[in-house]
């Protein structure tokens, strides 16, 4: 029986392989969709060849109940999550199941921490421990740190991407907080040796659970205070980097259980994951370092001392009346207004009348890179027609009219002079254009705090209102032309 | 002990599992370079639901017939790990069907 268990292990091979190209043909448009289901399936061998394995092992699989319940629960949680998730909660739900794979990962080497220590045969094998035999007690304490900072951290982000939550048994709404002065910097790092330091007792002494114990204390709370300073625009480089976090800590895992195919999947997200941290920072023109630990808006808004006078939709309409050139600019407004079917319907109405349409996307619209496509796909908008913002930049100034629709930051002209907390991020040109109409509720900052000359501007016609409201009424104006 | 231990108790596991875990990050690095912004949410989630691969560690741990704390830990461990991957790879899905629909209409 034993040849077959080792045999088995062919099986994490294949499951390994699925997840390399699983990965590969995510990061084409025309493979993605395979690439998914790659990754799935290679999860799918990767569970079935361990369940093989364990009951093919002496003794076979003692823990049935633990392991079909746990199964399915997860599966059938899992499942609700994702298909009863609005396309505007998707953010945050990738955050949330990020920290629990990282959490997932931790408590796996904390159950097997209390299986070794509480063993007597921990005992007698404690005299012939090689310097090699350390190594699952160092990858206790490391995916222990890991693990525990990714779950924390996810959760913070997940609330910051709501942008805050409200208080149980009340109505209260509370916005949740962004702070982090420069000393925090230190404590970050003083907890951070704090938590290496022991580690390396745990090799000296690892029946002690109260080193244990005393690591994931540690890591729980820099998760926090490590994502409690970012502001929410940088909020998706943070997720980004936590993913790579959850696959460094299953990685670990797989060092603590002896399991190659955790120690392969896991460095590999891990150093996938940095990449695309790495990718995502350059869309932003943002240093990795700078976002991590230079604390981002929120912190110092400043007050506004000007006023603009709103438009009124049948105003609007007119000013589009007989224009040939529009370009819409989407932002989290939109998302959160959930009034992509409008601006579709008004882009529709606009083509009608030979004004050519079309959308400028910046890289961090919204609050993933990525999300205003698939608020767009979701409301049928051709995918042509959804233009990056390099490449669309440059007709502004050909353009009549700019839409901008629950955007603020990713317009703001201030980013241009390279001061301030938004300066050097690129920025959509759109006060190039003749006309520039900004629905927004108020004239309020954007989550760098930063005032934007732009609504101030005499070109710009103010919408106040909210997203969904405003762009009804704009189309019932222009119907009515 | 040695079943904790499993892989580890040759020096020779221990080195393989060293090299296995060097070449994954080098693998890891080179095997995404340019990914258009429309994608950089789906990879994202995709790679996090394969982060869920903590899964196998999660049942490995559980198969135990005592009810005791690190049982019951590992119980756990397989319920948010199954969350991170089933909820991961649909929620993936869905976006790139939506993408896809997107790219259908237009044509």
């Amino acid at each position: 029986m034993v040849e077959v268990s080792s045999l088995l292990d062919i099986g994490y091979l294949i499951s390994a392989t699925l997840f390399i190209f699983g990965i590969k043909m995510l990061g084409s448009p025309k493979t993605a969709p395979k690439g998914n289901m790659y990754g799935a399936l290679g999860m799918f061998v990767a569970v079935i060849v361990t369940v093989l394995k364990m009951q093919l092992s002496d003794g076979g699989i003692e823990g049935w109940m633990w392991i079909i319940l746990g199964l399915g629960l997860g599966a059938a949680i899992g499942y609700w999550m994702a298909t009863t998730v609005e396309m505007t909660g998707m953010p945050e739900l990738v955050a949330l199941f990020n920290g629990f794979g990282g959490a997932a990962s931790a408590l796996v080497a904390l159950s097997e921490a209390l299986k070794v220590y509480t063993s007597e045969t921990y005992e007698l094998a404690t005299p012939i421990f090689q310097v090699y035999h350390l190594i699952p007690i160092l990858a206790i304490g490391a995916s222990a740190l890991v693990g525990w900072m990714t779950l924390t951290g996810s959760l913070v982000a997940m609330f910051k991407l709501k942008g805050g939550f409200t208080i149980p048994f009340t109505e209260k709404w509370v916005r949740f907080p962004t702070w982090g002065p420069s000393w925090l910097n230190y404590v970050k790092s003083g907890l951070f040796l704090g938590g290496l330091i022991m580690i390396i007792m745990t090799l000296n002494d690892p029946g002690n659970l109260g080193l244990i114990y005393g690591i994931v204390g540690v890591s729980c709370l820099l998760g926090i205070l490590f994502v409690l300073p970012i502001g929410g625009a940088d909020m998706p480089v943070v997720v980004s980097l936590l993913n790579s976090l959850s696959g460094i800590a299953a990685a670990f895992t797989g060092f603590v259980v002896g399991n190659t195919v955790l120690i392969i999947a896991g460095s590999m997200v891990g150093a996938a994951g940095l990449i695309l941290t790495f990718i995502m920072c350059k869309a932003m023109n943002r240093e990795l370092f700078d976002v991590l630990f230079k604390a981002f808006g929120g912190s110092t808004k400043e007050s506004l001392t000007r006023t603009k006078v709103g438009s009124d939709p049948e105003e609007v309409a007119m000013v589009l009346d007989g224009i040939s050139k529009c370009i819409i600019v989407p932002g989290y407004g939109m998302a959160v207004s959930q009034s992509q079917h409008l601006v579709k319907e008004f882009a529709d109405i606009l083509e009608e009348n030979d004004v050519d349409v079309s959308y400028a996307i910046h890289p961090v619209a919204g609050r993933m890179p990525g999300h205003m496509n698939v608020l767009l796909a979701e409301a049928n908008v051709p995918y042509e027609k959804l233009i990056e913002m390099d490449e669309i930049n440059s007709e502004f100034s050909e353009c009549d009219v700019a839409l901008v629709i629950g955007a603020n930051d990713t317009i703001n002209p201030a980013a241009r002079s390279g001061e301030g907390p938004l300066g050097g991020m690129p920025i959509i040109d759109a006060d190039k254009a003749g006309v520039v109409v900004i629905i927004k509720r108020s004239l309020s900052v954007g989550y760098a705090g930063v005032d934007n000359d732009l609504f101030y501007e005499d070109k710009t016609m103010m919408l106040f209102g909210d997203g969904k409201k405003m762009m009804t009424e704009l189309n019932s104006a222009l119907k009515e032309l | 002990m040695s079943e904790v231990l499993g892989i580890f108790m040759t020096l020779e596991g221990f080195i393989l599992s060293l090299t296995v875990f060097a070449l994954a990050i080098f693998l890891g690095f080179e095997l995404i370079s340019k990914v258009p912004a429309t994608l950089h949410t789906p990879l994202m989630s995709g790679a996090n639901a394969i982060s869920g691969i903590s899964i196998v560690g999660a049942l490995l741990a559980a198969n135990s017939g005592e009810a005791n704390t690190a049982t019951i830990l590992a119980f756990f461990a397989i319920v948010l790990a199954t969350i991170n991957v089933v909820g991961g790879f649909l929620v993936t899905n869905r976006m790139l069907q939506m993408i896809r629909g997107k790219k259908r209409g237009g044509n």
